[in-house]
């Protein structure tokens, strides 16, 4: 399958030089078997019919016609001889889109726009399209009514969903466009078209993406709702443990290593700072525990007296109001 | 439903256009990587193959389990991964009993197995055994040499295809143009015998003779090992008659910086570099620099006087 180019004259065998690739063939040559060579010997025959086909190769290659570079001579290499196959498939031609194929019929040809327009609403030179646009038929700070008009309706209103409308309506040609191209294999290959999974119910709302986190924190559930809580079940080949182990609290150490500090220290400074700057805020809160505490007193010494008050049952909630006073309150009464 | 995906940032936009199937090709990009159980020799093998191929070879470290590319379902993870790193060759190195110091070398047609030719690796000699002259060493990415002796690369249907992909392999980039000042490696390949290649890498050495063509010295630098041919599977008739497939037109070139003007016509602009007009050579020396010269002349031979010599100069 190689073609040949014929280097005659040179030596009595034939070499196929393949220029394009920089690569020489003899095809003539056959090592000989008896008396079998030894590995070095062969080495070295091999080394030499070698440096005979590279000279083949250099013999092309330096008298063909160069110019001169920076670097060095350069020289123009042919194509390759050799095919070899290719690593993707040919690019296929895209079909027409729906716009291309009506101005074809039409015989509508694209005009070269200017970036730049005149407005003449303002008298100066704006963008075509874009932010503060030229001639811009939505920016108007008043839309003058006409008779046939709904006094109800607002037509800023209407604008923002004509305009809606379109983009929506333009995005629903492309993706029709685009499906087109994709039968045919020629997406442009920036784009990729995925499916979303369809709603089963009449519902809008798409399914949500379940995370690799959420789905292991289900898988664990899952693994540990069994009798013995999964301990004893049967793994399959590769499957790792429930991620849930179960034990949540952390033991300090029991001897502390140096250059530490106490840790029994920290832990508890942690959680007072924690519950203290929750509740630091405002003096006030001081006053509303305080004022609290006094209405509960009286509450108290009314009840002693016997006096039911209609206002009773609505503080003598069972819930507990997870309110800012409360803590405070806590720590009054346990003092 | 479906809905349109395209890439977020203009980076990414010019990746996936880098990936995209062109009318010419540039060159294949080589993935080498070894399967659960490997051997010293072959780990050597494939660490210097990814030494000659560094520009365009991307090497995985990990061992691959399910990696089997002559059973039909051991095959999906190559071309999983031949998508992913845009690599149309790979190299496959694996170790068992059966097969001692095993190379799969494959090619994908549209991130599909092509092709795969199976050899075994002997007598291997890495690179650092051979000794040679350092100045001669290749420097890496240099368009090599390709030599291949013996007539049965051609009798042999199994070598036939061997030297089809070692040339697809070794070859790199096809250019229009080439530097004769860089040519400096060689790979020869010999058939030993209807299954046995040996295979070596060699820098060149001009030298000068009387004529504009040097004289080509090979000097033995790289790894060298022989080929035993194991199994091989070529690729179907249409697969290949589809990938060997051609097409006559050439790739649009965009013609830049050219503008049609109604009044003034044709237009075309031209961009020049920065002219550091504060960093020119002057062509006259200044009177400063004489100076400086008398001054650094006069402090060498006598110290006193050179500072005399200002004043009474200005």
């Amino acid at each position: 399958m190689e073609m040949e180019m014929e280097i005659e004259g040179e030596k009595q065998h034939k070499f196929d030089v393949d220029l394009g690739n920089l690569m020489a063939f003899d095809s003539n040559h056959t090592f000989p078997s008896q008396p079998p060579l030894s590995r070095e010997d062969l080495v070295k025959q091999c080394l030499l019919k070698g440096t005979h086909l590279v000279q083949a190769i250099a013999d092309a290659l330096f008298t063909s016609p160069s110019t001169e570079d920076v670097d060095g001579p350069l020289v123009n290499l042919p194509p390759p001889l050799t095919k070899l196959p290719r690593e993707k498939h040919l690019p296929k031609p895209k079909p027409p889109t729906k716009w291309e194929v009506f101005a074809k019929k039409k015989g509508i040809k694209n005009r070269k726009k200017d970036k730049i327009v005149y407005d003449e609403q303002s008298g100066t030179w704006k963008r075509r399209y874009g932010y503060d646009r030229a001639n811009d038929e939505d920016a108007v700070p008043i839309i003058e009514a006409k008779e046939t008009d709904d006094p109800e309706e607002d037509p800023f209103a209407k604008r923002k969903e004509n305009k809606k409308k379109r983009v929506e309506k333009q995005e629903k040609n492309r993706l029709q466009n685009l499906k087109e191209a994709a039968k045919f294999g020629a997406l442009p290959s920036h784009v990729q078209l995925a499916a979303t999974a369809l709603p089963i119910t009449g519902t809008q709302a798409a399914p949500k993406k379940v995370t690799k986190d959420e789905l292991g924190n289900v898988a664990g559930i899952a693994a540990a709702a069994t009798a013995s809580g999964g301990k004893f079940d049967k793994k399959l080949l590769g499957e790792k443990p429930a991620k849930h182990a179960g034990k949540y609290r952390k033991f300090l150490p029991v001897v502390e290593g140096t250059g530490i500090g106490s840790q029994e220290r920290e832990q508890t400074e942690k959680i007072l700072n924690k519950i203290i700057s929750k509740n630091s805020h405002n003096i006030l809160n001081v006053e509303k525990a305080v004022t609290m505490h006094n209405v509960k007193k009286e509450k108290k010494r009314r009840s002693e007296k016997g006096k039911v008050s209609p206002t009773d049952n609505k503080l003598k909630t069972g819930k507990k109001s997870f309110k800012k006073g409360n803590f405070k309150k806590g720590k009054a009464k346990g003092k | 439903m479906l809905e349109i995906k395209t890439a977020k940032t203009r980076k990414g936009k010019r990746e996936l256009e880098k990936r995209a199937p062109k009318l010419v090709e540039s060159g294949k990009k080589t993935l080498i990587l070894h399967g659960t159980k490997t051997s010293g020799v072959l780990n050597a093998v494939l660490t210097q193959i990814y030494h000659l191929k560094k520009d365009n070879a991307v090497k995985f470290s990990r061992k691959n389990e399910n990696v089997k590319p002559f059973e039909a379902g051991g095959e999906t993870s190559l071309e999983f991964f031949s998508l992913k790193t845009d690599c149309s060759i790979f190299v496959y190195g694996s170790h068992s009993k059966k097969r001692p110091d095993n190379l799969v070398i494959g090619r994908t047609y549209d991130h599909h197995i092509y092709d795969l030719v199976e050899v075994g690796v002997e007598n291997f000699k890495p690179m650092e055994s051979f000794s040679y002259d350092k100045k001669l060493a290749p420097k890496e990415g240099s368009k090599p040499f390709i030599v291949f002796i013996g007539e049965g690369f051609e009798a042999v249907e199994e070598l036939r295809h061997l030297k089809e992909v070692l040339l697809d392999l070794l070859r790199g980039e096809v250019v229009e143009n080439l530097n004769l000042a860089g040519v400096d490696r060689a790979y020869v390949c010999a058939a030993l015998s209807p299954n046995r290649v040996l295979f070596t890498h060699c820098a060149l050495r001009l030298k000068k003779s009387g004529t504009v063509v040097p004289r080509m010295e090979l000097e033995e630098v790289g790894p060298s090992m022989d080929f035993v041919i194991r199994r091989h599977r070529p690729p179907n008739e249409s697969l290949r008659k589809e990938a060997m497939k051609t097409s006559r037109e050439k790739p649009k070139k965009k013609e830049k910086n050219v503008k049609k003007d109604e009044l003034k016509g044709k237009i075309g602009s031209i961009y020049i570099p920065d002219q550091k007009v504060g960093e020119t050579a002057l062509p006259y020396k200044a009177k400063g620099v004489k100076r400086e010269r008398r001054e650094a002349k006069g402090k060498n031979e006598k110290d006193e006087n050179a500072p005399k010599r200002k004043k009474e100069d200005s």
